[in-house]
């Protein structure tokens, strides 16, 4: 597994896949990210964008999530160029 | 890894007597009756794991549709038997999470699970998301010793190519796992009889608990989640196998259509049309046959009423009055909200609503609020009241707010009939009559429009001004398309929405059918009080290109717009009661021959129609859901001032320009 620098989770482009490494999300926002299981060490990926760009619809644990800009600017991630031994 | 088993949080209560009375004890305060009840059986679990679905399956017709105590969060219960012992069902809000209470829902599940004490819960996982769903499973499994896990959805996991080891699952965890089709009633009979062991004492379950404690610090809660995922991740590794999936993931694929710069917008209007054209061309029938049927019911009651020598006026107040306002909304407003609501709601089930708010986010973003107003306001399409109740999807309390206000700008069912005839009679007159049904088309759809585009402005400019605020964060799960289950929507839609509202309209409509008679029958130095007050409302009316009677057409009508145009017809012919004319021809003798209406006074009265106040229904709905009156006035008068306010506008710019 080769990485890349670390990136917020929102620069990544449709097919992309990546880890997450922290959320600077607060309050009730942090704790609907964290349900939604994108915890540190999650596996995440891009998957499409709707047709105004933005929100984009995110892969995490099996499920596919929404997530606008602003939120995913503050999720920071670590690139992953290949699959990881459990899978998208 | 090694994982604490810390003892239970709360003890194992004491067995109360058959009957029992603990359970009518422990309910009476959430509003549930339970009497007769030998268990109480609750069903947790994250949104879109098909938890509805079992419990219409387990509850069938027997259920009872409410709100929380003091909450605007819906609640089902029902009750179901199995060998003579009778178990009430109560369905849990749909939550990610139960050990931090951080909304409503939320904390409606957690409280119900440590005051109610369920003598068994059972906790429903999505098998295609188990590592997400587990999440939820280790968090309710803090709170109570009795529980079940429901493995639905097995069939798509099998498509999927996942196979699940739910013996080693349940070993895992501690407590029961059955694999379960809620659809299609798969596993159901194991479940139930799982149930009602663990409910009685007789299956012994030991959750597995990661010593979690609730209500702490946003720190502690950090850490908590993350220990609960690894356990998730690591418990759902071991006992998922991935196969060959059985079928493409074309749900995928049809996102990748749906949700494209090209094909997005466009499927979405033609969905929308769709909805719209079946409900409009599939009630019409339907309404004259029902019409048909309660006229007759009118004849047959007063013919009785005279036969028997009542008082003219009494025969009028109860037929012509009261009976009759209550059947003219009757069977304009069922057939529609009965075609509209199950499409609706089907859409919905299909996951295809979830795409309209995904795909919609950027523009209301702009306004200053999400995407699932535009859900709500799809709703309002079929009825103003559903359509607030429906901004309950929204978790920001602003954003619900503004969606909330601005609800009524979208026209609802009642309002089609007037806007098409207006349309009919004056817009398409105006063109050669090749194009006459285009025209009148395209002017309902430019109201249509004019009210989406105050629906934007609005909200835009109330979240700039009184409801500043932060911007609100927006997540949204799109579950993965799903075929609808259409036996069960047809019921719920029925019972949970269309009874509902019928309901409230009726309510609503015999009392204004009643002073509608009164208006017109009672009468003052020679003339009606109708004609009298229509003229001291004649001033204001011309000013904002309408007339008198229009405007108290509105003002008496206002617990229906179904009712609006047949009261109108009624001041304006003297009928006594509520008026319909046969034809076309002779509507516009009597609209433009007699009463001078013009194609200003048209398009002022569509304006005004899409604009004007909301339905008495719609303001009683905005008070419950927003529980302020003064959020309620503001929902009546902000849309009643810029109705009059754009009407005033286009008369006097009119005029001007003749």
């Amino acid at each position: 597994m080769t990485e890349d620098s670390i990136v917020p989770l929102g620069s990544l482009r449709p097919g992309d896949r990546a880890w997450v490494l922290s959320l600077a999300a607060d309050g009730a926002e942090e704790a609907r990210l964290l349900d939604l299981g994108f915890t540190p060490g999650s596996a995440v990926e891009c998957v499409f964008g709707s047709p105004m760009g933005d929100p984009i619809a995110y892969r995490v644990r099996g499920a596919l999530v929404a997530l606008r800009r602003a939120q995913s600017e503050k999720i920071m991630v670590t690139r992953r160029v290949q699959q990881p031994h459990r899978g998208g | 890894m090694t994982v604490q088993r810390p003892p239970a949080l709360f003890s194992r209560r004491k067995r109360l007597e058959p009957g029992c009375t603990g359970c009518q004890v422990r309910l009476a305060p959430l509003g549930i009756d339970a009497a007769g009840c030998d268990f109480v059986i609750a069903l947790a679990g994250n949104p879109n794991t098909g938890k509805s679905t079992l419990f219409n399956s387990l509850t069938g017709l027997k259920q009872h549709v409410g709100n929380w105590p003091g909450k605007t969060v819906a609640r089902a219960s029902g009750a179901f038997e199995l060998r003579g012992k009778r178990y009430k069902v109560v369905d849990l809000p749909g939550t990610y999470s139960v050990l931090w209470a951080a909304r409503a829902e939320e904390e409606i599940a957690r409280s119900f699970l440590l005051q109610a004490r369920p003598d068994c819960t059972v906790i429903v996982v999505d098998s295609t998301l188990l590592e997400r769903n587990l999440s939820l499973v280790f968090q309710v499994l803090e709170l109570t010793d009795r529980a079940v896990v429901c493995l639905n959805l097995v069939d798509e996991a099998r498509r999927k190519g996942l196979v699940i080891d739910h013996q080693v699952l349940a070993d895992e965890l501690g407590v029961p796992v059955v694999p379960t089709v809620a659809r299609t009633g798969e596993g159901i009979q194991d479940l139930l009889e799982v149930v009602a062991a663990v409910a009685a004492g007789g299956l012994e379950t030991h959750p597995r608990r990661l010593g979690l404690l609730p209500g702490t610090s946003a720190e502690k809660r950090r850490e908590a989640a993350q220990l609960i995922y690894r356990e998730a991740q690591a418990l759902a590794a071991r006992v998922v196998r991935t196969g060959v999936p059985a079928a493409d993931d074309w749900g995928e694929r049809i996102d990748r259509v749906v949700t494209s710069k090209i094909w997005g917008f466009p499927i979405m209007l033609a969905g929308l049309a769709a909805i719209f054209w079946l409900t409009i061309v599939g009630a019409n029938y339907p309404s004259q046959l029902l019409a048909a049927f309660l006229f007759g019911v009118e004849r047959l009651g007063s013919s009785l009423f005279q036969a028997l020598g009542a008082p003219g006026w009494l025969t009028g107040f109860v037929w012509h009055g009261t009976y009759r306002g209550l059947a003219w909304v009757v069977s304009v407003m069922l057939p529609p909200m009965a075609i509209f609501f199950p499409l609706f709601t089907i859409l919905e089930n299909l996951g295809f609503l979830p795409r309209v708010a995904f795909n919609l986010d950027r523009l209301f973003q702009r306004v200053g609020t999400q995407g699932k107003q535009a859900l709500t306001m799809a709703m309002g399409f079929g009825c103003n009241a559903a359509g607030v109740v429906s901004c309950r999807i929204i978790d920001s309390p602003r954003d619900k707010l503004i969606a909330i206000l601005t609800n009524t700008f979208v026209p609802c069912n009642g309002r089609y009939p007037t806007l098409i005839m207006l349309g009919t009679i004056f817009v398409a007159a105006s063109f050669p009559p090749a194009y006459a049904s285009l025209a009148a088309a395209a002017s309902v759809v430019a109201a249509v429009l004019v009210g989406i585009a105050a629906t934007l402005l609005v909200s835009w400019g109330l979240s700039r001004t009184v409801l500043r605020g932060e911007p609100s964060s927006f997540v949204l799960e799109l579950p993965p398309y799903r075929r609808p289950n259409v036996k069960q929507i047809l019921y719920t839609s029925f019972v949970d929405r269309t009874l509902l509202v019928l309901e409230r309209a009726v309510l609503m409509a015999a009392p204004a059918g009643a002073l509608i008679w009164l208006l017109s029958n009672l009468s003052w130095e020679g003339r009606s009080l109708a004609l009298w007050a229509s003229e001291l409302l004649d001033p204001l009316g011309r000013a904002v290109g309408l007339d008198g009677a229009i405007l108290l057409a509105y003002g008496v009508a206002i617990p229906a717009n179904e009712i609006v145009v047949p009261t109108m017809l009624m001041i304006y012919t003297g009928a006594g009661m509520l008026a319909d004319v046969s034809s076309l021809a002779q509507l516009r003798a009597v609209l433009v021959d007699q009463h001078g209406w013009t194609l200003l006074t048209a398009l002022c009265l569509m304006l005004f129609s899409v604009l004007h106040n909301p339905c008495s229904t719609t303001i009683w709905t905005i008070y419950k859901e927003t529980g302020s009156k003064r959020w309620a006035a503001v929902g009546a008068l902000l849309p009643l001032s810029l109705a009059l306010a754009a009407t005033f506008l286009v008369a006097q710019a009119a005029r001007l320009l003749t």
